[in-house]
């Protein structure tokens, strides 16, 4: 957090509710991080106060460190041992691959590498719950053809996958599923790069409620399948991204307006733990995850 | 429009010597006079100065909207215009005063003298969008304005041809407004040249840029007023990058006004619904009569520390948010106020798809909570009638020997599963509802089936196997499920009451109550941490039965037993002579001699802090369970749920298979089909015949050939 103190109090005014517009977009930003906790706090689970506060401090050293231009608190996980927090630093492009950071502790953050789709391949067949511990070995045994010369052999090889792969591919997963931004926060100018919409002042009340109005935040996958007659109705600054309303199995995701209408929360059903807040006609908004790590494969039946 | 006329034609002809007064009114919507046209008028102007060009509010709303506008307060400046002029200037004025600060667009026009009198008095004026200031202050906002209006001063009339957009149209307005009063005014004594064909080519640019959309109703020329109105109010960082952005906004605003209030009424009525209703909450405290400290000891009692447990959970990093916390503190106050309660927790939070569950649980004090039974046994007797009185009917059909095992019967109150009363809420300030108790039955099911909650509990939940109940008993199963599961205290807190039945049988002698411990000291936070057989279960396990304590099935009522003897005998053998007792680990087993699940353990121990272990406290977090917390600071523990209402599996779920189709009728030889004979095998069987009958009379053959025809068609 830079305290620099310009000119006249009314513009230190505009400079704040700047950093604060583009502060409330994402997943929590270091700088909202206390609000946004106390938004999210509906689900049940948060931080405690010393963590609170040594994220907060770790996290403004780092934005230092790595030169980002935001860091996010994307969340917790889960260990048996220990519990990994997780956070993202943003370069200017809102959609371009975030860098994640991982700490046991929130003090010391250590950088994970990007996601890789053999990774997620690779990882896809590791159950159960995270132990915690980075250095841990999933094994895995896999039955694995290997021919030499004319014969085909089918040995049984131990695979032994390191559970920081795996911290990778399930954030990477959380990511791509079921990340949410509202629509508007973002819009995408002609010349390609997303920026952040100074000008969003947040979702009107009957549009917070309709899952139409919320966007996956990554790059599309279902937009262009859509028929022209869609595409008609978008806005194609705004609406450069898939909605949530098509998900798949429809009702993944709950949506319930708390406090009256004052905040309107929005929880996935297919990865357990991300809640996403947002209150309405204001520019707050952010996701967090807290949860095992684990896919709820049984959503079908439970609905 | 015509309210604009009788003023300007007044103002007109007090023209040549008035002072201040008409003009000052004027002066809102009037127009600096230039230098040149000031002069002659100073003496009633005095802070006005030489500058000439002083934009004045006027112009500005003159060359903005065109549309029609009727309130125009002190329209000094319209005077000086003629009648056809008024509809876009008086409109402007009148826009230009409601929105828009006097900052932009401010344009001195080259007025004759008449106008100069406006002219000066406008440039006074700062704010024209307060027409009431206008009038009073005259010299005040000169200054104001005339700093301001320097930076708009219409420098380059050369460069109206380029059209650029951003300060030029003030010199358009200028302009426009010079030739207009030119045109216009050819009383007073203002000579200027006739309109030079630069300024025709300002006009029409002008006149083009006024021109009202065919499909939206704005025109350019005041969008633009207006968008750069608002980015001068705002002066945003870097605004040339979200110009865009800023003109959506603009034209969005134009159309939202007239119908913010409607809207606004149906969205913001949730919200002071539950304002009320929480309202309420906080204004109960003030109960009325003598009885009051009475009420309030009882009170005390069963009402629990909500704030303290949900401090300490905040060191775990589990919670609901203080608001919320301190909000479900009073919703329990209400709650306790309003039953009979001995004893008040919170049980927790379970999430639903539509609304969430905020649970209660309750020890009601002795005797008053009789009236669910009751109802419960009425209608399992009219059950057993019904059946009895279809069996008379229809004795006819074939019976099946399918028998329905016996209903385990629910626990009694206060007992097992049932020891507790829960009750539920959508949320603090709503209306508490008492879930009904719960049955073996409903706890065997449960386990099979895994369904979100909606947040109604009249939903019927549909799964296989299919569940006895709606929403409320699915709830009511999983929150015994997970009491029995996830209540753990340190060792020691809790012990067993004075023994009394150690010698009965082993079917009964279970300890199923216990009390607390009031010599006990507390255990180290360490050791809490380090070890789980410091933690025990204070609620009972519940068997695969479906309830605490074993209930044999087989201990039909010895009556039955013996009226039925015949016919049991036959059946004996199809139903087990012995079932084994379930047997559960009893009340007060240590934690770790949990299953695990699959080498995951069930439990996850915590300290709440590594950075001051002195202060810290430990928690206990349910694998079993997610969203089970306990935490202990050696002397005090608690526990509380939130989440989902599931029990983690690594595995999937997988519903049950169906059972196989019930073997009604055994197969023999009487009910199994046979193919028919074929050809070959009937003239055998007849062959065959005959040649055992031939020595017997012959008639006797032909009949019995008939006959074996006639059976066999």
């Amino acid at each position: 957090m830079e305290g620099q103190s310009f000119g006249s109090p009314w513009r230190q005014l505009l400079l704040a509710t700047w950093r604060a517009l583009i502060g409330a977009v994402g997943a929590m930003d270091a700088e909202s991080l206390l609000l946004s906790l106390e938004l999210a706090s509906g689900s049940g689970q948060g931080l405690s106060p010393d963590r609170r506060a040594s994220l907060l401090t770790s996290l403004t050293l780092v934005k230092r460190d790595y030169r980002y231009d935001r860091v996010l608190f994307w969340g917790r996980i889960l260990g048996l041992v220990a519990d990994y927090y997780i956070a993202q630093g943003l370069s200017e492009d809102q959609l371009a691959p975030r860098k994640t950071l991982y700490s046991l502790n929130c003090m010391e953050w250590s950088l994970l590498p990007p996601a890789t789709e053999e990774m997620v391949v690779q990882t896809s067949v590791v159950k159960g719950r995270f132990m915690g511990d980075p250095s841990h070995e999933y094994e895995h045994t896999e039955l694995q053809k290997t021919s030499e010369g004319d014969k085909v052999f089918e040995e049984e090889v131990v695979v032994q996958i390191k559970e920081e792969t795996r911290l990778v591919s399930v954030i990477d997963q959380i990511d791509k599923a079921v990340a949410v931004i509202p629509r508007g926060a973002l819009f995408k100018t002609p010349f390609g790069p997303i920026h952040v919409n100074r000008t969003f002042e947040g979702l009107s009340l009957s549009e917070a409620k309709k899952l139409s109005s919320y966007f996956h935040f990554r790059e599309p996958v279902e937009l262009r399948n859509k028929t022209l007659l869609e595409k008609a109705d978008l806005d194609p600054s705004l609406d450069f991204m898939d909605s949530l309303e098509h998900d798949i199995p429809k009702g993944s995701w709950s949506i319930q307006a708390e406090r009256g209408n004052a905040l309107v929360v929005l929880r996935s059903l297919l990865w357990p733990g991300l809640t996403f807040f947002h209150a309405p006609r204001t520019k707050n908004c952010g996701y967090i995850y807290v949860g095992t790590g684990e896919k709820n494969i049984d959503l079908p039946f439970m609905l | 429009m015509e309210d604009l006329t009788s003023p300007k034609q007044e103002q007109e002809n007090q023209e040549p010597g008035e002072a201040g007064r008409p003009w000052e009114e004027i002066a809102a919507s009037s127009q600096d006079p230039k230098s040149g046209l000031s002069e002659p008028l100073e003496p009633e102007q005095q802070p006005e100065t030489g500058p000439p060009p002083r934009s004045s509010p006027a112009q500005s709303p003159q060359s903005r909207a065109s549309t029609p506008l009727d309130d125009l307060t002190g329209p000094g400046a319209s005077s000086s215009l003629s009648p056809p002029q008024e509809a876009s200037f008086t409109p402007t004025l009148a826009l230009a005063r409601q929105e828009h600060s006097d900052k932009t667009t401010n344009v001195n026009p080259k007025a004759g003298t008449p106008r100069s009198h406006h002219l000066e008095q406008s440039s006074d004026k700062g704010e024209w969008t307060a027409p009431a200031t206008c009038q009073s202050e005259g010299n005040a906002f000169q200054q104001s304005q005339q700093t301001k209006h320097h930076l708009y001063r219409p420098k380059d009339v050369s460069d109206n041809s380029s059209k650029q957009k951003e300060l030029r149209f003030n010199i358009f307005q200028e302009e426009d407004s010079n030739s207009n009063y030119d045109l216009d005014h050819a009383g007073p004594g203002v000579s200027e040249a006739a309109p030079s064909l630069l300024e025709i080519a300002i006009q029409s640019a002008k006149a083009y840029l006024q021109k009202t959309s065919s499909k939206s109703g704005l025109n350019l020329y005041d969008h633009l007023s207006d968008m750069l109105t608002k980015v001068l109010d705002e002066r945003p960082e870097n605004a040339v990058d979200i110009i865009e952005s800023i003109s959506q906004d603009v034209k969005m605003a134009h159309f939202r006004k007239k119908l913010d209030t409607l809207q606004n009424e149906n969205e913001m009525l949730p919200i002071y619904e539950i304002a009320e209703k929480q309202k309420a909450l906080f204004l109960q405290g003030n109960l009325e009569g003598a009885d009051q400290e009475l009420e309030d000891e009882i009170a005390e009692n069963s009402l629990p520390n909500v704030m303290e447990s949900a401090f300490y959970f905040e060191q775990a990093g589990v919670g609901l948010g203080t608001d919320e916390t301190y909000r479900i503190f009073l919703a329990l106050k209400q709650l306790t106020d309003t039953h009979p309660i001995q004893r008040c927790r919170f049980w927790g939070k379970i999430l639903g798809l539509e609304m969430n569950y905020i649970v209660a649980e309750v020890e009601f004090r002795e005797g008053e909570d009789e009236e669910d039974i009751e109802d419960e046994d009425v209608t399992e007797e009219r059950d057993d009638g019904d059946s009895e009185a279809e069996e008379n009917d229809e004795d006819e059909l074939p019976r099946t020997f399918y028998k329905t095992p016996q209903a385990i019967p629910k626990e009694e109150s206060r007992t097992g599963a049932n020891k507790y009363v829960y009750f539920v809420c959508n949320e603090p300030g709503g209306p508490w509802v008492k879930l009904p108790s719960v049955t073996p039955a409903q706890i065997v099911t449960a386990r099979k089936i895994k369904k979100f909650f909606t947040g109604c509990l009249e939903t019927p939940i549909v799964s296989y196997p299919p569940f006895p109940g709606n929403e409320s008993n699915y709830l009511r199963a999983q929150i015994a499920r997970i009491s029995a599961g996830t209540h753990v205290s340190p060792l020691g807190f809790y012990q067993f009451g004075e023994e009394e039945g150690e010698e009965e049988e082993e079917v009964e002698g279970r300890r199923d109550s216990f009390e607390e411990n009031p010599d006990f000291e507390g255990i180290q936070v360490i050791d809490l941490v380090e070890s789980l057989s410091n933690w025990v279960h204070h609620v009972q396990h519940i068997l695969s039965q479906g309830r605490c304590n074993w209930f044999n099935p087989i201990q039909k009522s010895e009556e039955e037993e013996e009226e039925e003897d015949e016919e049991k005998e036959e059946e004996k053998g199809e139903e087990p002579d012995y079932v084994e007792q379930e047997v559960g680990p009893p009340l007060l087993t240590p934690i770790s001699e949990d299953l695990e699940i699959q080498n995951i353990p069930p439990w996850t121990t915590r300290l709440s802090s590594n950075l001051v272990p002195q202060y810290a406290i430990a928690v206990l977090r349910s694998n079993l369970w997610p969203g089970a917390y306990a935490f202990s600071n050696g002397k005090k523990f608690e526990n509380v749920y939130i989440g989902w209402g599931h029990k983690y599996s690594p595995d999937n779920y997988t519903p049950p298979a169906l059972p196989p189709v019930y073997q009604e009728y055994p197969s023999g030889a009487e009910i199994t089909e046979m193919d028919d004979p074929s050809v070959e095998e009937e003239q055998a069987f007849e062959a065959s015949r005959e040649a055992a009958a031939l020595p017997v009379e012959e008639m006797e053959d032909t009949e019995e050939d008939e006959d074996e025809e006639d059976d066999e068609d």
